[in-house]
């Protein structure tokens, strides 16, 4: 392996009006190397990386980037690809009614003059699809495929462009573990191949397994670099340097309640998806008991968010066939969200930008929507008193805002999920859905919500988690369901549930 | 006082003062190139009354913009029920106490079609509203082909775009309308009174509020334009009903959206109707209403229309639907959804019958009139955007 570094990244500040997002950060990646990058949310690592493709051009920030022996000066994203940098961003950048080929040339098309070569097209997308182990026809649309595979185009999509240094942003943040399991193999099979790749991660996991050398950013600033080879190297480590204290378990401790209460009872519940053509749900009972916190575990695309969803009301795209609720004993059917907020239930959305929040309103509007009713005299708002509940949400969940007035789109991940779930917790329920409550989120930000849930579950509200995180899933839950295509699986109380067993039930279907 | 503080405050409300700096500059501009005749009580009277029609159109599409859809069908819409209500006062000699009501009426269950093509059918709007702006312009030449053009003779009716309300029996200060200058002083008092008492309840909470100098600034200052406006009309015939609707509608528009759970759920389905839904707010329901409300206000501009010229004529309608929308979006409102405000739509009104009067009374060309809107159209959108990003 040739010694020199790939990558070298100088004195690298950069400042938004108001914030100095990166202050004097320097940063190497040697050839060849698989080098994670990580660090809590609103550390600086999207920053660092979009200084590094060239989203802020050269000027916006100071310092220094050496590429190969040469120092660059990206002035935008095709500067940096010229030389060699890719990256794959979270959310993915294709085209979903395009077909494979099309996605993967898109932007460098092969073509003799104006004219497309669509038989060179195929032909070399089918090479690159192999390079990524990925079996699909190049002809079929990108929205026919699943995450994890979509994932996988967009790195052949990269390789197309023959790249040096591939950067990924979170890329298995979406991926259930058998598709995290292909990439990070992917990535080993690349890194043979000899292409350095960055990874940016929330999962010490993954890093542990694949990372040649870390670094780790906080506030702004690179606190350690370390080599995998040659160092000390482990999940506390790690999460010592990216919050800067020990956390021994980030799972905060809850007596497990053993009340026999039920509040809510499903019965046999059947549920056809219109737009897939087929029952998403098949036959899927389950109970929840007062005071109680369940755990959903299960692989992406099992159904739990569609079980959940089906029993929230919300009618879009779903048919009940068969099945029943009773909510503390009584039937109940809910037809649309608004009968479910009424009957004590409230659901917090594993998409909060897509499903949980009004992006183009501020802190205060986000919070008082789902129940505006109960500020309202005769339906005219006092916002007198909606901003004092704002206030006291704010204060008791440790939303950090400037103020309320603040538009949503504009906090962090962590805090935008906190006013998602003031926003429920507003509605004052007895049952609380919280779908994936910490995708995405800084392990900080993941413990403040921990230890929420410990309190609500304290105060008499009943939790069911969706998770596909299993120790957040074992760390949280009184008892656990599995679910694995459509159907439970299997119920586990807590002190009977592993790791292996959960995965084991997960992928029986 | 603190200099510094009114500056943070104009620059944290730039987007909200931008529209009302841009029209006194308008105004100031076009009252220096004519001589002052521009803002003569007769040219500013004649203005607010030829506003009247668009600016309801566009109080109304900039609701349907912020749900993220369009109506393309307002102007024949508008333009049919003005023919309509003539027919009836003409044809069919119904009261016009009856005539208006039914009317308006009647354009809200209209509005209720697009509703239900948009909401149930999941048409986009574009095309619903496309197909209605056919099918009313064909309907205005059928109800016409008899007749032509429709004479309206009913006073009451023409009053409502050409009247004035009436001033009071005294011979008290004789070149000026006195019960327009008594209803300006009531609005300023009224205003003035309600923001003290805001501020005091404000307070009250232990809230932040303005500091005392900037207060005082803000409500001299609106208070001086609230003068001088009522001073201008009372210098003519006074406060025309034009002008008293007009205000009506953007005041009750103003309060419903601000103010209520409607108001509310109308921004939140425009910002993300996804989240929306799964708040609880029926976004099928919401898409309904403002479709409704858009055909009702499209019924009371046809009327507006209709009384002004005393007459339904085949043509009435034309272009209003694009004229509404360039009112809406100079106004401020964004084609992304969830944001815009219905006292924007009438700014934006204003500023474009600004630009109609003025260059009029200049004597251009109205081809060089086209070209001047567009470019004030896009430039109004470029600043929004421009503001919105920073």
């Amino acid at each position: 392996m040739n010694n020199t570094p790939i990558l070298e990244m100088k004195n690298i500040t950069k400042e938004f009006p108001g914030v100095k997002a990166l202050d004097n950060v320097s940063f190497a990646v040697k050839r060849g190397e698989i080098h994670c990058l990580v660090g809590e949310n609103g550390a600086g690592k999207s920053t660092l990386m979009k200084i590094l493709s060239g989203v802020y051009p050269h000027g916006q920030y100071d310092g220094d980037i050496i590429f190969n022996g040469e120092t660059q000066q990206f002035r935008n994203i095709r500067d940096s690809e010229n030389v060699g940098i890719s990256i794959i961003y979270q959310e993915l950048a294709l085209i979903p009614d395009m077909s494979v080929y099309e996605n993967i040339f898109l932007g460098h098309e092969i073509s003799n003059g104006p004219l497309i070569n669509w038989n060179e097209t195929i032909k070399q997308s089918t090479a690159m699809l192999k390079k990524v182990n990925l079996d699909v026809n190049p002809a079929v649309q990108v929205k026919t495929l699943g995450v994890g595979k979509q994932q996988l185009v967009e790195i052949a999509k990269a390789l197309s462009k023959d790249v040096q240094l591939l950067i990924l942003d979170e890329p298995t943040s979406a991926l259930n573990e058998d598709d995290v399991d292909n990439l990070l193999d992917l990535l080993r099979a690349l890194r043979q191949q000899g292409v350095t790749c960055i990874m940016i991660t929330h999962k010490l996991k993954e890093v542990m397994s694949v990372a040649d050398t870390v670094t780790v950013i906080r506030d702004g600033q690179t606190i350690c670099t370390i080599d995998a080879h040659t160092e000390e190297l482990s999940e506390q480590i790690i999460i010592k340097n990216m919050v800067g204290r020990a956390i021994d378990n980030i799972y905060p401790k809850r007596d497990h309640q053993r009340s026999t209460e039920v509040v809510l009872e499903v019965d046999n519940w059947t549920v056809f998806d219109r737009t897939r053509g087929r029952n998403i749900l098949k036959n899927v009972s389950f109970n929840l008991k007062k005071g109680e916190i369940i755990g959903f575990a299960g692989l992406m695309g099992s159904g739990r968010t569609e079980l959940a969803l089906s029993i929230f009301g919300n009618p879009e795209n779903y048919t009940l066939v068969d099945g029943q609720i009773r909510l503390n004993g009584e039937p109940k059917k809910f037809n649309h969200p608004h009968d479910a907020i009424r009957a004590g239930i409230a659901y917090v959305s594993e998409d909060r930008k897509k499903n949980g929040l009004i992006l183009t309103q501020d802190v205060r509007q986000n919070i008082s929507l789902a129940n505006l009713n109960e500020l309202a005299h005769q339906t005219v708002i006092d916002e007198n008193q909606e901003v004092n509940v704002a206030n006291k949400y704010k204060d008791s969940l440790n939303i950090k805002t400037p103020n309320i007035d603040q538009t949503v789109g504009h906090l962090s991940g962590g805090n935008q999920q906190k006013v998602s779930l003031a926003k429920w917790l507003f509605v004052k329920p007895d049952i609380l859905i919280l779908d994936e409550p910490t995708r995405g989120i800084d392990v900080g930000a993941k413990f403040e919500i921990y230890t929420i849930m410990n309190q609500l579950v304290e105060q008499g509200l009943s939790i069911i988690m969706i998770s596909s995180e299993l120790p957040e899933v074992l760390g949280m839950s009184d008892r656990i369901y599995i679910v694995s295509a459509g159907e439970i699986t299997g119920e586990l109380p807590i002190e009977e549930a592993t790791q292996e067993r959960i995965m084991h039930l997960a992928t029986r279907n | 006082m603190n200099i510094k503080d009114l500056q943070r405050v104009l620059q944290e409300n730039i987007r909200e003062y931008g529209m009302f700096i841009a029209l006194f500059v308008i105004w100031t501009a076009f009252a220096i190139l004519t001589d002052g005749i521009f803002i003569s009580s007769r040219n500013i009277s004649n203005l607010l009354n030829q506003s009247g029609y668009i600016a309801v159109l566009g109080i109304g599409m900039t609701l349907i913009i912020v749900i993220r859809h369009i109506d393309l069908s307002v102007g024949f819409l508008a333009g049919f029920m003005g023919a309509l209500a003539a027919i009836a006062m003409a044809s069919w000699e119904w009261p016009v106490f009856v005539v208006i009501p039914v009317i308006l009426l009647l354009g809200a269950l209209l509005g209720l079609i697009p509703g239900f093509l948009v909401a149930q059918m999941r048409i986009p709007a574009f095309v619903a509203t496309l197909a209605g702006f056919l099918i009313y312009r064909g309907a205005i030449l059928v109800v016409t082909q008899r007749t032509g053009t429709i004479i309206i003779a009913n006073d009451a009716f023409n009053a409502i775009g050409n009247g004035y309300i009436p001033d009071l029996p005294v011979s008290f200060l004789p070149e000026t309308h006195k019960l327009t200058l008594i209803v300006g002083i009531l609005a300023i008092i009224f205003y003035i009174f309600n923001e003290i008492k805001g501020r005091r309840t404000k307070q009250a909470y232990n809230f932040e509020v303005l500091s005392n100098e900037i207060f005082a600034l803000k409500l001299i200052f609106v208070s001086l334009i609230m003068g001088g406006m009522t001073w201008v009309l009372s210098g003519y015939n006074g406060m025309s009903w034009t002008v008293v609707i007009m205000l009506l509608v953007v005041g009750i528009y103003h309060f419903i959206t601000n103010r209520t759970v409607l108001g509310r759920h109308i921004y939140a389905v425009g910002g993300n109707p996804e989240a929306a839904e799964l708040s609880g707010i029926n976004v099928k329901k919401i898409t309904y209403i403002v479709f409704a409300q858009m055909g009702m206000l499209a019924a009371l501009s046809g009327i507006l229309f209709a009384s002004r010229l005393q007459s339904a004529t085949t043509t009435a309608g034309t272009l209003f639907e694009l004229d509404a929308i360039a009112a809406a979006f100079v106004g401020g409102v964004s084609a992304a959804g969830g944001v815009g405000k219905v006292t924007g739509a009438l700014i934006g009104a204003l500023v474009m019958a600004s630009l109609t009067s003025g260059m009029n009374l200049m004597s251009i060309d109205i081809s060089y009139q086209y070209i001047v809107r567009g470019i004030i159209l896009a430039a109004a959108v470029i600043f929004d955007v421009a503001t919105r990003n920073s």
